[in-house]
């Protein structure tokens, strides 16, 4: 067990927990971007809704969703860590700023991850937290004729406060009755400057996956002649580029469909 | 006193087999009973520390650099000879050997070379053990490229930077020795006198070059590995702290400094661009593998080339002489480094000279960049290239090189034995502090092959034949004699830090170097020698009023430091001149102009000069006493060496 | 005795020794050749303070051809000065121009502690080769040197490793003192080479222990290092050793056994 404890004390153990948290942060991203997909459909709710439910209530999820909280508190947590003791490698700074041939965003891992950390707060706390305690947070039942596939919703009062879900098939009519998460999207991204910040945090996202993606791999010491390339362009294109696009996309749809 | 070489008897190929047995052994459970100080850590002493550790010994290493990985000996370039005879072209033990004492002019010692030669295979088998990135060819074996002085392909290297590799390996092997707690590394720590008790060699004493603390270290036996002395000219290859300190404070402790004149000028180095030079970078001798040296055949065209109004390459191939090919067909551009540098400087003072101060000749890569291709080009020699770019700032792929010979070596150097020993007992000297292998003149990838002869593979043996006859008795550090020499180095430093004149050291240097290449340089006169005696001594003089030398001793104080080197420097000069003068033949990178052949080659002469001078110091300001070992050649016959 | 036409402002870092904070001192360098190196300007800096009786300033050199790793100083914000790929005393004074005012300080690191001015002390470095930077082959008793092939490509490699210079500039230019590229590169060229197989794991991991004692900041990738080497090292090196230390630390039985007499 020592040898365990000696290796995650070392400098590269904690840069291993650092890449490991951050390489699974990073599937979890595209889990969230897969099912926050469903904001795009024109359904008033109905998909996105349903999966939100489905989320918070299919007990293997709520274990791996625990797992992330964890992942995100122990990535903040060694960054901190590392920080402090990288500050501390260099107690007498330079007088002229460092000029080195260095990315920017590999520089400014801190400030991206701090931007981060700080809309997770938010964010969580905007949709999950409420999700979970806004007592005043209302349901919606959507009623879907099963022969015409056409559905209709309608707000819903299930009147005692344990209620989450419930799915019923009437007259060749599916019954669908889930909280309305969908309606607090709605309302949150009608603000400009909740748009705006959630824009920002997806820029930041951008540049910290761009170092970071392939910085993990690095870490864990994996290069390759052949397959680093290949980091290096899912790290670029699909993590710095087309996630944080799609995610950034979701508000700004928000803020000019639902203007009124 | 008699000089005697201590070369066992019997066959040339038996001496080193049968003097092996024949020396004594120290018991491996008394060996932790010997205490070895070894000072310097390029290849003879990084290996000869590494080493004895190995075997038991308690070693203490000394450098003055802030790590032992920054001893001169990374700076060699372009490889290490090895008679492995890899290549199937006809190389063997005899073969290096008798081209090693052939361009050597017959100025060395037979038994030594033909060691030399034998343990030469086994440095590189070890240094291959080490991790020494050799390079290879696409089989996986190793692969090999000529040198000058040879006509087979023996010299194993690992691209421009062999030197560096091998002092790594040997760092590695005493690191490995440090962490074992045998070897106590003393870094930033100069040494400046030897002690001796009862005339054996019993401890040195040193300066922290943080601190400035004196201190006193007693050992069974003292090793010397610390360099040569071309910084005598002040410009040189040698990294600017390379110094003969060590050496010369021995010297004037009694052990004697054998053939101090031989000085190797490499014919191939950059020339110089101004005053302010510091120092001179040497292109490897492997360049001639594949370069041409040319110079316009006309005074005219040199002119022109001087001037500016033409550039090398618009010169035409009929108007220029390829004087290495032209008179020496059989060796080409790989005649030994001696031979190059005198035929270049024959082409600058018949006018010939190239490039804005007109010292300097072409290597011309243009035919080999055509025949393999620049890439194949850049991979033999890309970092010499680079080197190249970076300090003249032209193109050696577009234009050839400008070159000019520069002192890169000494073959001179302390008096030892067959056992490495100086004539003092306790006190060795290893690798170039020596004088032992190369005679007049060093053939390329030599010295680092003699380095690590001399540190892996012979004083190992040599040593212990030593230790078992005094015994592990320690020695007793509070005996007067440390004490003594302490005061001895206090009140020198004291005298160097009261100079409080009107000239730098560094200007001193300059002038001493002015002296030394102009008088003692490539050629030598005896009117010349003479005036450049008297000019020397005029030197030490004027040093000792009018120097400045600030700060003082109790700190990091570079200005003494290098006082105290120069101070040496001057007194190493006149000796120099003085084994100069003396020696009234021409021997490899010894030519005195009064003696040479009908067409311009050095002249021997081996009735009257075919001995090693070792000089005695008898006291400040007096004459050194001459004393010759004859050399006997039982092996090879004497003749005039032959590269046409 | 110098003879050029630039003039330049110097602010140079002046600093007693390790136990005496310092300050920048301006100085000014006159008459520089562009064909001069930036060690020769300073040594015509050095000249005119001895002649004045001042103290002439502090610098590590020796052999002034780029391969002995000694000289250092961090100029205008990078280790051996702005040009890639050389270091200081290969650094030639036409890289700037006339007029230019140019910040010399030494490498910042509290692995590296000041020893005077701009001479700064890596011993560190070499008790982190020590820790393991070596094949345990006593003198004597090796196989032929030709004995095990060794593909040119691997060699190659191992080769371009085993250039490292220990100057340090790798650690000056990381935002966070980091030395893995040093210690990197010496694990990977005796890790790809068969030599160094039989300790390969044992190495890595001491040497990285070694390192993480003197008190060398974590890498975080971004490449300053590579960037800054003089002997253009690469980054690979780092995920080498990252590659080793973790199959040693996670996968390997074996530990380290400590040979200390």
């Amino acid at each position: 067990m020592s040898e365990i404890k000696q290796t995650f004390n070392s400098s590269l153990g904690k840069k291993l927990i650092m890449a490991l948290t951050g390489l699974f942060l990073c599937t979890f991203i595209i889990v969230h971007l897969g099912g926050n997909l469903l904001l795009f459909s024109n359904d008033n709710g109905f998909g996105f809704n349903v999966y939100a439910n489905f989320l918070t209530h299919f007990p293997p999820i709520e274990v791996i969703a625990y797992l992330l909280y964890l992942s995100i508190l122990v990535h903040a947590l060694y960054a901190i860590i590392l920080t402090v003791k990288n500050r501390k490698a260099r107690p007498v700074g330079y007088a002229v700023a460092q000029k080195s041939d260095a990315t920017w965003s590999s520089k400014n891992m801190g400030l991206l991850g701090s931007i981060l950390f700080l809309f997770i707060v938010i964010h969580m706390s905007d949709f999950w937290f409420s999700y979970h305690n806004d007592k005043t947070m209302g349901f919606k039942e959507y009623r879907t004729d099963l022969k015409t596939g056409v559905t209709t919703d309608v707000d819903y009062n299930p009147g005692y406060a344990e209620f989450n879900k419930s799915v019923s098939v009437v007259n060749d009519v599916e019954i669908v009755r889930v909280k309305d998460l969908h309606a607090r999207v709605v309302r949150s991204f009608s603000s400009l400057w909740y748009v705006i910040f959630y824009v920002i945090a997806m820029g930041a996202l951008s540049f910290h996956l761009l170092h970071g993606f392939q910085s993990a791999f690095r870490t864990l010491g994996w290069v390759h002649r052949k397959y680093t390339p290949v980091v290096y362009a899912v790290g670029t294109w699909f993590f710095a580029v087309i996630i944080p696009l799609a995610f950034a996309a979701m508000p700004v749809y928000y803020f000019f469909m639902h203007r009124g | 006193m008699s000089l005697d070489a201590k070369i066992p008897q019997g066959p040339l190929a038996e001496k080193w087999s049968k003097h092996k047995f024949d020396l004594k052994l120290v018991n491996p459970a008394n060996k932790r009973k010997y205490d070895i100080i070894i000072v310097g850590t390029g290849l003879a002493g990084a290996s000869a520390a590494a080493s004895l550790a190995e075997l038991g010994y308690n070693v203490k290493s000394f450098c003055f650099q802030d790590s032992p990985r920054r001893a001169h000996s990374i700076a060699a370039q372009g490889g290490i000879n090895a008679a492995k005879n890899y290549q199937n072209d006809g190389d063997s033990v005899y073969r290096l050997f008798y081209d090693t004492i052939k361009g050597g002019d017959y100025r060395a010692r037979e038994g030594n070379v033909y060691r030399l030669a034998e343990v030469s295979v086994n440095i590189i088998d070890q240094c291959v053990a080490q991790g020494v990135p050799f390079a290879r060819e696409y089989g996986g074996l190793l692969d090999n490229r000529s040198f000058g002085g040879s006509q087979v392909s023996r010299t194993f290297y690992a691209r421009g930077q062999t030197g560096q590799q091998l002092l790594l390996g040997a760092y590695s092997a005493l690191n490995r020795q440090i962490h074992a707690g045998k070897v106590k590394m003393y870094t930033r720590t100069e040494m400046l006198d030897v002690v001796t008790i009862d005339g054996h060699a019993k401890g040195i004493v040193t300066r922290n070059m943080i601190t400035g603390a004196i201190e006193t270290h007693a050992g069974h036996s003292v090793l010397l590995c610390t360099g040569g002395y071309s910084n005598v000219f002040y410009l040189s290859t040698n990294a600017i702290g390379s110094n003969v300190t060590a050496a010369w404070r021995a010297h004037k402790r009694g052990a004697f400094f054998g053939n101090p004149c031989y000085t190797q000028i490499h014919p191939t180095c950059i020339p110089v661009s101004g005053d302010h030079q510091s120092k001179l970078t040497l292109m490897s001798e492997s360049l001639r593998n594949d370069g041409r040296v040319w110079a316009p055949k006309t005074v005219e065209i040199a002119e022109q080339l001087r001037k500016g109004t033409i550039k090398a390459d618009q010169v035409k191939e009929d108007d220029r002489d390829y004087f290495l090919e032209r008179k020496y067909p059989a060796f080409g551009n790989l005649v030994p480094r001696d031979v190059a540098s005198r035929n270049a400087k024959e082409m600058i003072e018949e006018g010939k000279g190239v490039g804005g101060s007109g010292f300097a000749v072409f290597l011309d890569f243009a035919d080999a960049i055509k025949r393999l291709g620049e890439e194949t080009v850049k991979a033999k020699y890309g970092n010499l290239f680079d080197m190249y770019i970076q300090i003249t700032d032209e193109n050696p792929y577009k234009q050839p090189m400008r070159i000019y010979p520069a002192v890169h070596y000494t073959m001179g150097g302390l008096w030892v034995d067959y056992n490495l020993s100086t004539n003092v007992p306790g006190l060795y000297a290893l690798g170039e502090c020596n004088f032992s292998d190369h005679g007049a003149n060093r053939l390329g990838a030599s010295a680092l092959m003699q380095g690590l002869s001399d540190g892996y593979f012979v004083i190992p043996y040599t040593l212990g034949d030593y230790l078992a006859k005094i015994g592990p008795k320690k020695v007793d550090i509070s005996h007067p004699a440390f004490e003594k020499t302490k005061q001895d180095v206090i009140t020198y430093i004291n005298k160097l830090l009261a100079l409080k004149g009107n000239k730098t050291v560094n200007e001193y240097h300059r002038d001493l170097g002015h002296i030394m290449w102009e008088y003692c340089g490539m050629a030598r006169t005896e009117e010349g020698l003479k005036k450049a005696k008297g000019l020397i001594q005029a030197l030490k003089v004027d040093f000792w009023k009018n120097a400045i030398v600030t700060g003082e001793n109790e700190e990091v104080n570079a200005s003494l430091e290098r006082a105290g080197r120069i101070a040496d420097f001057i007194e190493l000069g006149e000796l120099m001149v003085d084994d100069a003068l003396m020696r009234r033949e021409s021997c490899g990178g010894h030519f005195r102009v009064e003696s040479q052949t009908a067409d311009g080659e050095a002249l021997r002469d081996d009735e009257n000069f075919a001995f090693v001078a070792a000089w005695e110091f008898k006291g400040e300001n007096q004459p050194e006493v001459l004393h010759k070992e004859a050399l006997v050649f039982e092996s090879v016959h004497l003749s005039q060496r032959n590269y046409a | 005795m110098s003879n050029g036409n630039m003039n330049l402002t110097l602010k140079v870092w002046r600093q007693k020794n390790a136990q005496t904070s310092g300050k920048f001192v301006t100085y000014k360098a006159e008459s520089i050749s562009p064909d001069m190196s930036f060690l020769e300007m300073l040594d015509v800096v050095n000249e005119s303070l001895t002649h004045k009786g001042d103290e002439p300033i502090n610098f590590d050199h020796d052999c002034r051809e780029g391969i002995c790793g000694m000289c250092s100083l961090y100029i205008n914000g990078h280790p051996h000065g702005p040009k890639r790929g050389v270091t200081t005393c290969q650094l030639h004074m036409r890289t700037f121009h006339d007029g230019e005012t140019i910040t010399i300080e030494p490498w910042r690191a509290s692995a590296f502690p000041v020893v005077k001015d701009l001479a700064v002390d890596r011993s560190a470095f070499d008790r982190i080769q020590q820790a393991g930077g070596y094949v345990s082959v006593n003198t004597g008793g090796v196989p032929d040197g030709n004995a095990i092939a060794i593909p040119k490509v691997i060699a190659d490699e191992a080769f371009n490793s085993a250039t490292c210079i220990g100057c340090g500039a790798c650690v000056a230019a990381c935002k966070n003192a980091s030395a893995m590229l040093f210690v990197g590169a010496k694990i990977t060229q005796l890790g790809l080479l068969p030599q160094g197989q039989p300790e390969r794991y044992r190495r890595a991991q001491s040497m990285v222990a070694q390192m993480d004692e003197e008190g060398f900041g974590s890498c975080t990738n971004t490449g300053a290092c590579e960037a800054e080497c003089p002997k253009e090292i690469k980054l690979t090196n780092i995920a080498r050793m990252n590659n080793d230390f973790f199959s040693a630390k996670l996968f390997r039985e074996e530990e380290i056994h400590e040979d200390k007499h």
